[in-house]
């Protein structure tokens, strides 16, 4: 039970009087939808990451920012913890309800306000789709860049809490830079607007923190995305590899070139195999990694890339080079490549996915690590890779009713993190920290940069009230995780003011 | 274990970076001690930015050099000392470069400086700001100590984005040493072109191109022609010249334009920046325009009273700041909760207030 909340090492919590509470939200705020039984706080008990289960105290599921309001000031003055949840498909555990605190549910915010086509830009709800605001703006030619795989499921308001990527992150950014403005309500209740509907906003930008701040900071009411011009042509180019170095190597060639691809994503065979079993995306079994490169924008440039990204990767050493024929051709080649979790899921009863990016020089050196990880725990590791911004996804295949094998899947995926950092990559390239990785914060930051981000979320929340337990371990546990991992060889902090 | 708090020892020059960073963050301690603010300067090219500071000048300038640059990877580390224009002209050898564009302001103008002022250049609404191209940092926090946050990869999620929180702070939560950025592949292509047309006919045109995937990568209007540059491929380049029309404009107009060198930049009158949401109409307010980023930054040469400059662009919902000296505040003043968060931010990070304090705001 390393994912339960622990008063020990993760702060104390004070004790609420949960009747008095719902008695109180009843009467203050009469219409907002409250659940409490047992049965109906069941279906929240986990998000994406159902691997840690827990059943918040209370469930509110609000419909305007006023009950919203409401709540975080009854909260506040309480002292009740708040963990807000979007679509409930994050990856990290980020949304993992707590016992002793409030799980406000931002699923019935699902209006798009306005899609302006003249300014491109579309004001939204925080609980819209991911893939309803590109649908929204699609009669207009337009629609919105980021596309993390869970895109028909996830909500805007979760993307821009984990700071959501997707496989175009390399040319079209992350979520950060593809949101204007946001609305949000303080841990007091109040209202704040950050960035604007300009390019930027005077003062410090709070638009960026609150990017990725995995609801420790405020919650968002609403968000206002650019929407950018459909590209006129998008291409994808698939290479096969006998060694996955050689495709390693061949994603800095393409990049060296001056070419910026739309996406570029790389699997290896397990991956390959699984996808094809379960897509029959037309993918070369056999082959040890692939390679997808979707080249995208105006058509004249369109067709003079893919040529020069083929050359690149027949002198990389491709022992198969295909282009999509058409559309069709290449929506199936992505739909091996987004149905790589699922399709891996099928290998195995249960399976983990990793998230830690690394410098992409260091992949083949960390791949090999990885396998050799995977022998000592006795496990299969599938490798699934965003190549193109250095974001990889192994993903641990176990079964979790056979012996110790949830343990053995936990620690090897925490020494895989602990490689990425070695490496001089982070533990998170766009899942979150959450719940899953608080302890391997402790090895890629620091006593004095984990007090820094406490103070920072000490200026938003002074109580600690905001999804406590997540994203920003206390030091205590980063004390805790550094003895329990003396037996490594490597001293927590050793480095700690080289000055 | 993680990569070590500062960039490995490889030369004399790293060790006078050494040297000097130590320095730094031991003048920091002593301000903290003494609770004596520090004005922090790197060229000094943007001294005009921004409110005036009160304290003991804190030189960024010696913590210079590259640290780490691997064009493969995209991505560059440098000492917040160096020359802006000594990182560009290294990139610029490996056909890359900073995509935002930022101004210089005379040559003498640091990495530090422009991350801490946050300013881009014409190409901004195209391929994003200061803040999007940066990926992590090492900054001296308020204690002296020695902070690192984000990092030298394109995707990091871990902690709080502190690093970009840093650009366009003006230093007022930290001493900047050392920033990761993203860089790009210079342009394939690149044409520009001068159309004659009035402003309005120009944001009209500029709404509808926005709609469309051309290559566009800046478009400014100077009182009677729109100028445009486009940067691609060959072939989408060739093809919008061909579509667009227009006179062929010499592309040393962004440059100009961007470090304020075009006479328009030289009539007395205090020179304001509006900052717009697209699509926005002419603004009725006396004196010279410039309107580059499609209309989304406005350069305007006024006498008006600085109220009536900052009521009209809050009218439309942006904001106006002031790049002369004397005209009172040089920003816009922020909604009460937000300046609340904003001095708790400070409290907390620069509890002894030794950082550039007030120069952004007199309550931060």
């Amino acid at each position: 039970m390393t994912f339960a909340f622990d008063e020990r090492l993760d702060g104390v919590l004070s004790l609420v009087d949960r009747n008095a509470l719902i008695t109180e939200i009843k009467a203050l705020v009469p219409e907002l939808e409250l659940l409490h039984q047992e049965e109906d706080l069941r279906p929240f008990e986990c998000d994406g990451l159902a691997a840690y289960r827990n059943l918040p105290m209370l469930v509110v599921l609000p419909e305007t920012v006023e009950q919203v309001q409401q709540l975080m000031k009854i909260c506040h003055v309480r002292g009740v913890p708040v963990v807000t949840r979007g679509a409930g498909t994050g990856l990290s555990g980020g949304a993992l309800p707590l016992t002793q605190g409030v799980l406000l549910v931002m699923s019935r915010f699902t209006r798009i306000l306005a899609i302006d086509p003249a300014a491109r830009v579309a004001r939204v709800q925080p609980g819209v789709r991911n893939l309803a605001i590109s649908e929204a703006a699609a009669p207009f030619g337009l629609y919105y860049a980021p596309d993390p795989s869970s895109q028909i499921a996830c909500s805007i308001g979760g993307n821009v809490a984990e700071n959501a990527g997707g496989v175009h992150c390399l040319k079209y950014g992350l979520t950060v830079h593809n949101v204007l403005c946001a609305e949000v309500v303080t841990a007091e209740g109040e209202c704040m607007t950050l960035g604007s509907q300009a390019l930027d906003a005077p003062g410090l930008d709070l638009l960026a923190l609150f990017h990725g701040s995995e609801g420790m900071l405020g919650v968002i009411t609403e968000i206002t995305v650019k929407l950018l011009p459909r590209p006129e042509m998008a291409k994808v180019v698939m290479a096969s590899f006998d060694d996955i170095a050689k495709a390693g190597r061949a994603v800095g060639d393409i990049i060296a070139t001056g070419i910026v691809p739309g996406g570029l994503e790389m699997m290896d065979k397990l991956a390959i195999q699984a996808a094809e079993n379960f897509i029959h995306a037309g993918y070369p079994v056999e082959a040890e990694a692939i390679l997808l490169c979707e080249l995208d924008g105006i058509a004249a440039d369109v067709h003079t890339d893919c040529q020069r990204v083929r050359d690149v990767l027949k002198a990389a050493g491709a022992t198969d080079i295909q282009l999509a024929r058409d559309d069709a051709e290449r929506a199936r080649f992505w739909a091996g490549r987004k149905a790589a979790f699922p399709a891996v899921g099928r290998l195995s009863p249960d399976y983990y996915c990793m998230d830690g990016t690394i410098p992409r020089r260091e992949l083949p050196s960390v791949l090999r690590s990885i396998a050799e990880l995977a022998a000592e725990y006795r496990l299969r590791v599938a490798n699934v890779f965003h190549a193109g911004d250095g974001n990889m996804h192994p993903l641990i295949l176990f079964d979790a009713s056979e012996g110790d094998q949830l343990q053995r899947a936990e620690a090897l995926g925490a020494r895989i993190l602990e490689l990425c950092v070695a490496a001089g990559g982070s533990i998170t390239g766009e899942h979150g920290v959450g719940r899953e990785k608080i302890n391997q914060m402790c090895v890629q930051f620091n006593p004095a940069e984990i007090t820094a981000f406490h103070a920072v979320k000490h200026a938003f929340d002074e109580y600690g009230l905001l999804n406590p337990g997540k994203n920003i371990p206390t030091l205590a546990r980063c004390a805790e995780y550094g003895r329990m991992h003396i037996h490594h060889g490597a001293l927590p902090f050793p480095e700690l003011e080289r000055f | 274990m993680r990569m070590d708090a500062l960039s490995p020892l490889n030369n004399q020059a790293d060790d006078y970076a050494q040297n000097y960073a130590e320095m730094l963050c031991r003048q920091v301690r002593d301000a903290r001690a003494n609770r004596s603010p520090l004005q922090i300067n790197g060229g000094g090219s943007k001294a005009f930015y921004g409110r005036r500071v009160a304290g003991t000048p804190l030189d960024t300038t010696g913590y210079r050099g590259i640290v780490r640059y691997d064009p493969v990877e995209l991505v560059v580390t440098v000492r917040a000392g160096t020359p802006l224009r000594e990182l560009e002209a290294e990139l610029k050898a490996h056909g890359q470069m900073l995509s935002c564009e930022p101004p210089s302001f005379g040559g003498s103008a640091t990495v530090g400086g422009m991350v801490a002022c946050g300013l881009s250049g014409p190409r901004r609404p195209w391929a994003g700001a200061v803040r999007d191209l940066v990926l992590g940092m090492r900054v001296i926090g308020g204690e002296g100590q020695l902070l690192r946050f984000g990092g030298e990869v394109m995707k990091n999620v871990a902690g709080f984005d502190v690093s970009r929180l840093m650009v366009g702070a003006q230093g007022v939560l930290g001493v900047l040493l050392e920033v990761s950025f993203k860089v790009l592949p210079r342009p394939q292509a690149c044409a520009c072109l001068r159309l004659e047309m009035p402003l309005d006919h120009a944001l009209e045109q500029l709404t509808l191109w926005g709609r469309e995937p051309l290559p566009l990568s800046a478009a400014c209007h100077d009182g009677s022609a729109l100028h445009i540059r486009l940067e691609g491929g060959e072939g989408s380049v060739a093809a919008t010249v061909k579509r667009l029309g227009g006179e062929r404009d010499n592309e040393h107009y962004w440059t100009a334009l961007n470090n304020h060198d075009l006479p328009f930049f030289a009539d007395p009158r205090p020179l304001w920046r509006l900052s717009l949401p697209a699509a926005t109409p002419p603004l009725a307010l006396d004196g010279e325009w410039l309107i580059d980023w499609a209309g989304m930054q406005r350069w305007l040469k006024s006498d008006a009273e600085p109220h009536v400059i900052r009521d009209a662009a809050l009218r439309v919902g942006g904001h106006a700041s002031c790049f002369a000296a004397g005209q009172g505040e040089p920003f816009t003043p922020l909604a009460p909760v937000l300046l609340q968060h904003q001095r708790r931010l400070k409290a907390q990070l620069d509890p002894a207030r030794i950082f550039n304090p007030g120069r952004l705001y007199a309550e931060l």
